[in-house]
């Protein structure tokens, strides 16, 4: 089994009585796809702020490649190779689509910048958008755009958070498509929220499945999607 | 397409166009042009700090610190050397940058706002209970020399004129190269998305505290320039209104272009004059009606009459 690059032991994350993450113990391997499903308020976009820096955990800890993580702030998180696209896209609205990735890039190097930009653009699909203010651009195309800036920084471990959400269901699996392969030409591994099963089976070499905070399963999707409580709390299928 | 960037170009130009020009400049326009450009400074920083979503209501604190750095050379020291007055000046503002800076930088909108404006009047405060420095009077400021070589009183006027068109230039071009540097270009990031920006690895507080450092700079230099350009410094220039003052000129000059600052400054200056002669008693009320036909037709600020729609160009 390769090396784990994200270990998190009793990982949890309450706010008063609520607890949005219960006791998460993973360990993701390098060079793997993991899709995390669950309902609406299951605790994924939580476990992401937890790794991200966003949210501080009230127990457990994180550990990126060995380096023990649990309390940086998210730009040491970032400086560290870990990286994020957001449900809602973060990007930088009075700026242009090639502007947005040039300021992520000239972080990063600022030597090579406005090249490594223009690759970004064209690896996903975005340079018929290159002069485009981002503030106006289709919500698909900005939720590229919030993903490829997740990638400018050259993570090692990216994070996306429901990256087809506020797509319409005919583009879901052509942007999916386009983000995850240019994701392995950068040889990064992936954790990524979904609410679509069928773009979890298509992608995910391995599912995380979350219900009140907690994981309930934790395997290969065909596993995963066996669980009998996956199939009652997750996908929502009534019992016979 | 864009079109190619001139903006470098005309400034180098504009400069010559000035030292050339300012020769022939009646009394009275020399020492409004030299004023409008030293303020265009000003609006220059305050250029720099909008573009990170940023409003200062208390610029009048460098403004202020570095008229006075300046004439207290004169006042304390004796030296009367316009370099050295203003090399001292700069330092001054930084220093001062440099600790105020560290509380700004964790403040953003109205917040950032009223502090610097707290800051500024603080001072204002001290300088009017210093009866040492004048109290509410001030004190005058001669300048003598230049460089070590002694001036005329002819001579300080052009030289004063080509120093304020010197920096004007430098400031513009260095601000517009700054603008479009890897560091320069996470100000306007910093004003849309912060969130983004710390997930890209930068530092927020950092871009603002530099971009404050920079602001305070070409601030309190204007200041020294303006000490030495009028030969009087008073409390005045560290009170709120003057600060006020140059919010407004920021605003009808717009953030489009590092040349836009000089052009409203200088718009603004012959405006007031006029104003000024015409209707004494009146003419915040021009300027004020000015101000509003501006906002009404030209809302992102006097250079959208040279760019259509206003493109951004630096």
């Amino acid at each position: 089994m390769a090396a784990a690059i994200l270990e998190t032991r009793g990982l949890s994350k309450t706010f008063g009585a609520v607890a949005a993450a219960s006791n998460i113990t993973i360990e993701i391997a390098e060079d793997t796809v993991v899709g995390l499903i669950g309902g609406n308020g299951a605790g994924k976009t939580t476990f992401i702020n937890l790794v991200t820096g966003y949210l501080k955990p009230t127990s457990g800890s994180i550990r990126y490649r060995g380096r023990d993580i649990t309390r940086l702030a998210p730009r040491q998180v970032t400086r560290l190779g870990i990286c994020r696209s957001f449900q809602i896209p973060q990007v930088f609205d009075t700026l242009t689509a090639y502007e947005n990735l040039l300021v992520g890039t000239g972080i990063v190097d600022s030597k090579d910048a406005a090249e490594a930009a223009e690759t970004i653009l064209a690896r996903f699909g975005l340079a018929p958008f290159r002069d485009a203010v981002a503030g106006v651009l289709p919500e698909g195309v900005r939720k590229l755009l919030d993903i490829a800036m997740a990638l400018v920084v050259k993570p090692r471990l990216l994070l996306l958070d429901e990256p087809t959400s506020g797509v319409s269901a005919g583009e879901k699996f052509a942007i999916m498509d386009l983000v995850l392969q240019a994701v392995r030409a950068a040889a990064v591994t992936v954790l990524f929220v979904e609410h679509d099963m069928e773009i979890v089976r298509r992608h995910a070499q391995r599912v995380l499945a979350f219900y009140d905070g907690r994981i309930i399963a934790d395997g290969r999707s065909e596993a995963v999607f066996a669980d009998a409580d996956v199939r009652r709390l997750v996908v929502g299928e009534q019992p016979c | 397409m864009r079109a190619p960037d001139r903006t470098e170009k005309i400034a180098l130009l504009g400069l010559f166009a000035l030292l050339a020009g300012g020769a022939f400049l009646p009394q009275w326009a020399l020492f409004l042009v030299t004023l409008a450009l030293a303020k265009g400074l000003v609006v220059l920083s305050l250029l720099l700090l909008m573009r990170t979503g940023l409003v200062s209501f208390g610029h009048g604190l460098y403004y202020c610190l570095g008229a006075y750095a300046a004439g207290m050379v004169g006042q304390l020291l004796h030296v009367g050397d316009a370099a050295v007055m203003l090399l001292v000046a700069l330092a001054v503002s930084c220093a001062v940058a440099l600790i105020v800076g560290l509380l700004l930088a964790s403040y953003r909108g109205i917040f950032f706002a009223m502090l610097s404006l707290a800051f500024s009047m603080i001072l204002y405060g001290l300088l009017v209970k210093s009866a040492a420095l004048g109290s509410t009077d001030g004190f005058n400021i001669t300048v003598t020399a230049a460089a070590g070589a002694s001036l005329s009183s002819a001579s300080r006027r052009y030289l004063l004129f080509a120093l304020s068109a010197s920096f004007a230039a430098m400031a513009a071009v260095g601000m517009h190269r700054f603008l479009g540097s890897h560091l320069g270009r996470l100000a306007p990031a910093v004003r849309d998305n912060e969130l983004r920006v710390e997930y890209l690895g930068a530092s927020v507080r950092r871009v603002v505290y530099l971009n404050t450092i920079i602001a305070a700079a070409l601030t309190g230099l204007a200041g020294a320039l303006t000490a030495l350009v009028v030969g009087h410094i008073d409390p005045e220039m560290a009170y709120w209104t003057t600060s006020g003052e140059f919010v407004f000129v920021a605003i009808l000059s717009g953030t489009a272009s590092v040349l836009a600052p000089f052009l409203g400054s200088l718009l603004f200056e012959l405006l007031r004059s006029f104003a000024y002669q015409y209707s004494p008693n009146t003419w915040q009320m021009v300027v004020g009606a000015a101000m509003l036909l501006v906002i009404m037709f030209l809302p992102t600020g006097l250079w959208a009459v040279f760019g259509r729609r206003g493109k951004r160009v630096a």
